[in-house]
């Protein structure tokens, strides 16, 4: 097919193996930044702990070490939304037009979160307290869930059908299923909704250990000796949760009458055991860097929660970070419909059919030679605002520190 | 599919009330970012703690407002997925690029440095804070720039970097610095975040006026001020000389907009610039069929202005509204009628082209492209393809009223135009002689003009929304212009959702606004002694 491409606009041949390419590239960014954001969703699990707090101080312990941080939670899901527009738009108008509410309050809980951390200890912030500190629940745990919830129906599906001559989206035309614009997902058990309420709470379970691993690290442990027990003993019974949660999705994952499609023709299909086979494929390097992934989260876990180190975040998050990419690959990669439509299994979404131009990802591939610098750069202040050590209790009685 | 007019107006009414809300907050931000990293610089050369308690306090302002700027952002990145899905399929091939962008390229940056500069005064050395409070600033005004870049594109689409894609029904990207570079772009950049350090600027002006009409803490407000109308000329004269050439892209590339923020009817060489009148409504016949004169109850008019304005020729032409919905054939413009049959027959191709497709018939697909994409204009040397005039097309079955109208409705865009403007105006003025009076210090003692700089301080806010009104109303019936009427642009939602989700944000803005200014208020009240 003859197009444009390049950033002069010169007229060149798209070849579909360098298409194919450039979106098995961007959907590993997007599996990439997914990762990342598992891992930096440690602040939505440090703020569902806040309740171990048990006086003023240790609650502002907290609140400060979480909220140095939260913006960058926040940027990685907004760069997140941008690199699924610009490299997936389809599903951007899919998903978010089609799952309208499981979206909005999502974001509701990142709305009501940014102004939390900045706003809750300022004595003059009209509704009091109590207020935000239930803001910062509830992202750190209903968003949370929404959140596992969501990426869940990667692999269950939806319920939606879009016309790809018309390219209109209608949702809700599966006759035998729900419609309530996206918490179906939640609802209806005849299309998986007990493995998605399952991914959400994994997901909300991984967040909490990834939160209370990084104030365990963040916060001095001889000043706040007794906070740091408590979170450690609450981690140890999130743990709980977090290998049942496991096991409920990974059972899912091995038995779900999976989706599949051919890369050639399009032709969407259900495949039982598909993503057992996709971790499987490529002579298992999925399956490899799961287990590796695997290892170091729970070292990390052994380490921190049930021993008395640290630093278990640096093994956990590293861990998160490689199981989140993995998750995001077996939905998306060897040829596997991302956006699956149990409504009708044609209407499905594929890294192919739902991409940007060929000239666009091009661009966008350019702009993504920008990640590893930026990456260095958030390194970088990271190391500047940890070289002197934890939070201590001077620093937030210093009227200088801007402390929260 | 049937159009839902009335969800429509909801998702409309949602996406200005989250944008205006948005806009409220991040100008100021645009601007604050700044001038704490002049105060923060002066501290750092001079060493005087007292500039460093200057910086901090300022600092303190614009952290509170910073985060609900954020707050009030992410909502409209997503927006444009769950409200506009239709809009984000269509383009979204060129509008998620400079989404994306801006995230990699100045999010991470603000956010990342934020860190620093709000939390890094004993972590780290006094050089790495200033860079971090610069690089702050820096990525703060970079996301304007990729924002504004993919508002450009909303504004003026041109074949020098889209093409409409046959087979995927979908506009894409065919050159992407000429996206990056056009001019309507850059230059509403330019307007907007000169607009932002003046409001800036008119803030610190105002509050450090206000202490000293108090008596307070004179030394700090005296510097404040002193950095403040430096800051704020330049600023405020830059949004003025900008804003010509804003306007002058807005006449050469939107004419229905200039003729609805101008209140032109009828089109005339020598046109005038009505620099006080109340527009009058008139039906879409009455436009047709109106004579020079008729476009207003009540006028006070400049004549030639607009003509050089928007043409730099005060003879020049500026075409009315009725020019370009009966067209002007002396002027080359068409009628409305003909630009929605030419695009009717775009969609009509369109539709044939995946009739023939979906019927394996290569040459008819061929042929089809080949009409589809056949030049029917030129327009200033630009070649205009049948395929750019699509949009216009499906206009054909509606009536030319309400969101289905060829152009912006005219009260609301004068207004909001000629108050932005007039405003724009009195803070030259206000700056002139704010600047005169602190080098000559008179203004310390200078009582009158401490009260309007400290009356002033809400003004930038409501110019700048005025701003952002005309540039977005005065856009419609498009949500990009020519080419996406904003009734194909919104999901297919049954109304109650759109609904609840406007209250839903509407509620949690409202109280989150209202604590913002209540914080503000109070660290301004405390002054900079309270500050931490």
């Amino acid at each position: 097919m003859e197009k444009f491409s390049g950033i002069t606009g010169t007229l060149t041949t798209t070849d579909p193996a360098t298409m194919l390419l450039l979106q098995e590239y961007w959907w590993i960014i997007v599996a990439v930044l997914g990762g990342l954001f598992v891992l930096m969703t440690f602040v939505q699990g440090g703020q569902s702990l806040l309740h171990t707090a048990n006086d003023e101080m240790e609650e502002r312990a907290m609140i400060n070490s979480l909220g140095r941080k939260w913006e960058l939670t926040f940027t990685t899901l907004v760069m997140f939304g941008g690199a699924l527009y610009a490299a997936f738009p389809l599903f951007y108008s899919v998903s978010f037009g089609g799952a309208y509410w499981v979206w909005m309050l999502i974001l509701f809980g990142f709305v009501l979160q940014a102004v939390s951390y900045e706003y809750i200890n300022n004595p003059n912030n009209l509704i009091g307290k109590g207020a935000y500190k239930a803001f910062l629940y509830f992202n750190g745990i209903i968003t949370m869930i929404l959140v596992g919830a969501a990426v869940g129906t990667f692999f269950t599906g939806s319920n939606f059908t879009f016309d790809s001559a018309t390219r209109i989206l209608q949702w809700g035309t599966a006759p035998d299923g729900m419609n309530l614009r996206g918490l179906e997902a939640a609802l209806d058990f005849s299309h998986g909704a007990w493995f998605n309420i399952a991914f959400g709470v994994l997901i909300f379970a991984i967040a909490r250990l990834l939160g209370a691993l990084w104030l365990i690290n963040d916060i001095d442990n001889n000043e706040f000796a007794d906070l740091i027990a408590r979170i450690r003993a609450n981690a140890k019974r999130c743990f709980v949760v977090f290998l049942i949660a496991l096991v409920v999705v990974l059972y899912g994952l091995v038995t779900l009458n999976g989706y599949a499609y051919d890369i050639h023709t399009g032709v969407v299909t259900h495949e039982a055991g598909k993503y057992l086979h996709n971790l499987l494929a490529g002579y298992g390097i999925q399956l490899i860097v799961f287990l590796i992934g695997a290892v170091l989260f729970l070292l990390g876990i052994f380490k921190s929660i049930f021993g008395t180190a640290n630093d278990g975040i640096k093994l956990s998050g590293l861990g998160a970070v490689l199981i989140g990419i993995i998750v995001f690959t077996l939905a998306g990669l060897n040829g596997t419909p991302f956006y699956p439509s149990y409504a009708d299994l044609q209407s499905s979404l594929t890294i192919q059919n739902s991409s940007g131009s060929e000239n666009t990802l091009w661009v966008m591939t350019g702009v993504s030679l920008a990640v590893p610098f930026v990456l260095g750069y958030i390194a970088y202040v990271w190391y500047q605002m940890k070289k002197d050590g934890p939070i201590t209790k001077e620093e937030l009685e210093d009227p200088e520190s801007h402390a929260y | 599919m049937a159009i839902d007019y009335n969800m429509l107006e909801w998702a409309r009414a949602q996406f200005a009330m989250t944008a205006i809300f948005h806009f409220f907050f991040v100008p100021f931000t645009l601007g604050m970012s700044f001038m704490v990293a002049f105060f923060e610089t002066i501290y750092v050369k001079t060493g005087k703690q007292e500039w460093k308690q200057i910086t901090q306090f300022w600092q303190l302002l614009f952290g509170i407002n910073f985060a609900i700027g954020l707050s009030t952002g992410i909502i409209h990145e997503f927006e444009f997925g769950t409200n506009w899905s239709t809009y984000s399929w269509v383009v979204g091939d060129l509008f998620g690029a400079p989404l994306a962008v801006e995230g990699v390229i100045a999010f991470f940056m603000e956010a990342t440095f934020a860190a620093i500069a709000f939390f890094g005064w004993k972590r780290v050395s006094k050089g790495v804070h200033l860079m971090s409070s610069w690089l702050l600033a820096a990525g703060s005004n970079l996301s304007a720039l990729w924002i504004l870049i993919a508002n450009g594109f909303m504004q003026h689409p041109t074949s020098a970097f889209y093409t409409f894609n046959i087979d995927t029904a979908r506009l894409e990207l065919t050159d992407f610095l000429s996206l990056i570079l056009q001019p309507v772009a850059q230059v509403k950049f330019l307007h907007v975040v000169t607009a932002s350090y003046t409001m800036a600027a008119v803030f610190v002006l105002g509050v450090s006026s206000l202490y000293l009409l108090k008596g307070k803490y004179t030394e700090f407000a005296k510097k404040s001020a002193t950095v403040a109308a430096a800051f704020g000329l330049i600023a405020s004269i830059a949004v003025a000389v900008i804003g010509d050439d804003h306007a002058y892209e807005v006449a050469n590339t939107q004419p229905t907009k200039i003729a609805a923020l101008e209140g032109l009817v009828v089109g005339q060489k020598a046109a005038p610039i009505v620099a006080v009148g109340l527009p009058k409504t008139l039906s879409i016949d009455e436009i047709k069929n109106a004579k020079e004169g008729d476009g207003f109850s009540f006028e006070i008019a400049i004549p030639g202005l607009l003509s050089i304005l928007g043409k730099r020729d005060p003879n020049a032409f500026v075409p009315g509204l009725k020019d370009l919905i009966n067209g002007n054939d002396e002027y080359g413009i068409w009628s409305w009628n003909k630009l929605v049959a030419t695009g009717k027959e775009a969609i009509d191709d369109l539709k044939a082209y995946h009739a023939a497709k979906a019927a394996g018939d290569k040459a008819a697909m061929e042929r089809i492209n080949a009409h589809f994409h056949e030049v029917v204009a030129n327009v200033d040397g630009t070649k205009v393809e049948r395929a750019e005039l699509m949009g216009y097309g499906y206009f054909s079955e509606l009536p030319n009223n309400g969101v289905a109208s060829a152009f912006p409705p005219v009260l609301p865009s004068f207004i909001s135009f000629h108050l932005m403007v007039a405003f724009g105006f009195w803070f030259i003025l206000l700056f002139v002689l704010a600047y005169l009076g602190v080098t000559k210090g008179t203004y310390w003692t200078n009582k009158g003009l401490q009260k309007a700089a400290l009356l002033s301080i809400p003004l930038p806010w409501i110019a700048i929304s005025f701003g952002w009104m005309s540039a977005e109303i005065g856009r419609q019936p498009w949500t990009v212009f020519g080419v996406l009427p904003t009734f194909k642009s919104a999901t297919p939602l049954d109304l109650v959702n759109v609904q609840a989700t406007f209250f839903m944000f509407l509620v949690a803005f409202v109280v989150l606004g209202i604590a913002e200014l209540k914080m503000l208020f109070t660290v301004v009240k405390n002054g900079p002694k309270g500050a931490h």
